[in-house]
């Protein structure tokens, strides 16, 4: 469904990302995991239009995806922002029709906005409440559900669980299955890698700006290096 | 005071008013900041009295090809630097405002650093014009505002990258604010050379367009009542100050100060104005004094 091949991108000087090649299958969650720095937000903004690449290709659906992030939004790709990025100002209703920005087929906005109300009821509960003044993970869940209302085949989450109490990252993470499940193709970025693997089919280690490991998520969780680098276990194997 | 005077001042006031309402679409709506428009005011001037000087053109044509004129820079400025964020954005347009300056400077077709002199003055700048032209541009700037190209523009405001990923054309509405205001401040430009008579370009100086950008914050971002009140205010306290002398820009400067701490959103921030309201605040008055009296 999306393909990114052999993407470079600089910020100035620094390469941030050195011929990063993914590839994401409909239907799927793939989770890209990495340290600090490893260049994971960067990718994701690269597919999303915020960030200029300056060599690679990025296809979806077969065509050429385009460059500006506006046109991205349309041809279906939505991004849910690292920390919570909302307008503070507007109420919960407000923040999600601002969601749909770019539709004009109301009875099936008002289709998506109950099931995103089913999906997570505290935004049901808080509708008229100023955004700003929700908890962090409320927000969280309103950025995901202001992503939801622009109706997207493909939704780019950027660590959802940054920042949440261990109790509310299960929470976020059950969501994340369940829009799975509603025929949504995932990829996930995260630092908590242990989460990311457990829910995703496929996944990418990124190691400053290159892809070292990549394969299916149950492998990964299994494997030595990971398992050291990313999920705090020991290697049995050492002498 | 004589009657020559106070509309002397109120002419004036029009001026740095159509500057002002094109800058606070850009900073109080938008969320840029300017300290460049004394470019583009420049640009409108030398263009407008081009106009009518050497090619006979009416006035109001002549502003308005002034208009355009710094429109079509801004679009330009607006191409190259408008990716930058923030503060360097900032720094762009003061480069550009002291280069346009520099640059007349040296074009001896527009007079160098001597200027031009002798633009038609008669009929032109009047009280009246400088009124009508500023009714008309609130009422533009109100009906944009208003707009769903208004509404894009406020989200850009509040939140660029959540305006980003929601699928507004964040650059597309940037580049419109940037050229409205420089279409605005093109035309005062105009103006203002029309009502002097002559222009010189030490007259575009950064703290022409610093002197702009603080009366929309001391207006109040996000509000164009404000922007009118804050420059009406702001033209005439230097002038009722004349007798200080020296001390004048002192306690200006002063005035400023305690206006930004005792209210920080500046005198009106987003808040407007309107008719409804005022009636609305009479009603609730004489509601509350019969209350009182039964």
């Amino acid at each position: 469904m999306l393909k990114v091949d052999n993407l470079n991108v600089y910020y100035g000087g620094i390469h941030a990302l050195k011929g990063v090649s993914i590839n994401v299958d409909e239907g799927q969650i793939v989770s890209i995991i990495g340290s600090n720095g490893a260049g994971k937000s960067t990718l994701i903004n690269s597919i999303s239009g915020i960030v200029k690449y300056k060599e690679g290709e990025i296809t979806y659906k077969e065509n050429k995806l385009p460059k500006q992030a506006h046109k991205i939004v349309k041809a279906g790709i939505c991004q849910v922002p690292e920390g919570r990025i909302i307008f503070a100002n507007l109420t919960v209703m407000e923040n999600l029709n601002m969601g749909a920005f770019l539709r004009n087929d109301k009875n099936a906005i008002e289709k998506d906005k109950k099931r995103i109300f089913e999906l997570f009821p505290i935004l049901k509960a808080r509708e008229n409440q100023i955004a700003g003044t929700l908890s962090g993970g409320e927000q969280q869940m309103l950025a995901m559900g202001r992503g939801l209302m622009s109706n997207p085949d493909l939704i780019l989450l950027d660590e959802p669980s940054l920042g949440l109490a261990p109790l509310l990252i299960n929470t976020i993470f059950d969501i994340i299955i369940e829009i799975k499940n509603m025929g949504k193709t995932i990829l996930l970025v995260e630092q908590n890698a242990f989460k990311a693997l457990s829910i995703a089919d496929k996944a990418y280690v990124l190691e400053q700006g290159v892809v070292t490991l990549e394969g299916d998520a149950k492998a990964l969780i299994k494997d030595e290096k990971v398992q050291e680098a990313y999920l705090g276990k020991k290697s049995t194997q050492t002498v | 005071m004589s009657w020559g005077y106070i509309s002397g001042i109120l002419i004036l006031s029009g001026i740095n008013l159509m500057t002002v309402l094109g800058l606070s679409l850009l900073t109080g709506f938008t969320g840029m900041f300017s300290f460049g428009h004394a470019g583009f005011m420049a640009i409108g001037a030398y263009t407008a009295a081009t106009m009518t000087m050497k090619f006979a053109i009416p006035f109001i044509p002549a502003l308005l090809i002034g208009g355009i004129a710094a429109m079509i820079v801004s679009l330009f400025l607006g191409k190259l630097t408008l990716n930058l964020k923030g503060d360097y954005f900032c720094i762009a347009t003061l480069g550009f405002g002291e280069a346009t300056r520099l640059i007349l400077d040296n074009l001896q077709y527009f007079g160098g650093a001597r200027g031009l002199s002798g633009i038609p003055t008669e009929g032109t700048t009047t009280l009246l014009n400088v009124v009508l032209i500023n009714i008309a541009a609130v009422f533009v700037l109100v009906s944009i505002i208003r707009s769903r190209h208004g509404r894009n523009m406020v989200a850009i405001r509040e939140e660029e990258m959540a305006a980003q990923v929601i699928g507004i054309d964040v650059f597309k509405y940037k580049l419109t604010a940037l050229a409205i205001s420089a279409l605005y401040a093109g035309i005062a430009g105009g103006m203002l050379a029309h009502y002097l008579g002559y222009i010189q370009p030490t007259m575009f100086k950064m703290v022409k367009s610093t002197e702009m950008t603080i009366i929309v914050i001391f207006g109040g971002l996000g509000s164009i009542s404000g922007s009118v009140v804050g420059t009406v205010l702001l033209t005439f306290l230097p002038e009722i100050l004349r007798s200080f002398s020296d001390w004048r820009l002192v306690i200006y400067g002063v005035a400023v100060i305690l206006i930004m701490i005792t209210r920080p959103q500046g005198l009106m921030g987003g808040k407007e104005i309107s008719f409804k309201k005022i009636v609305r605040t009479i009603k609730n008055r004489k509601i509350k004094k019969e209350e009182v009296k039964s």
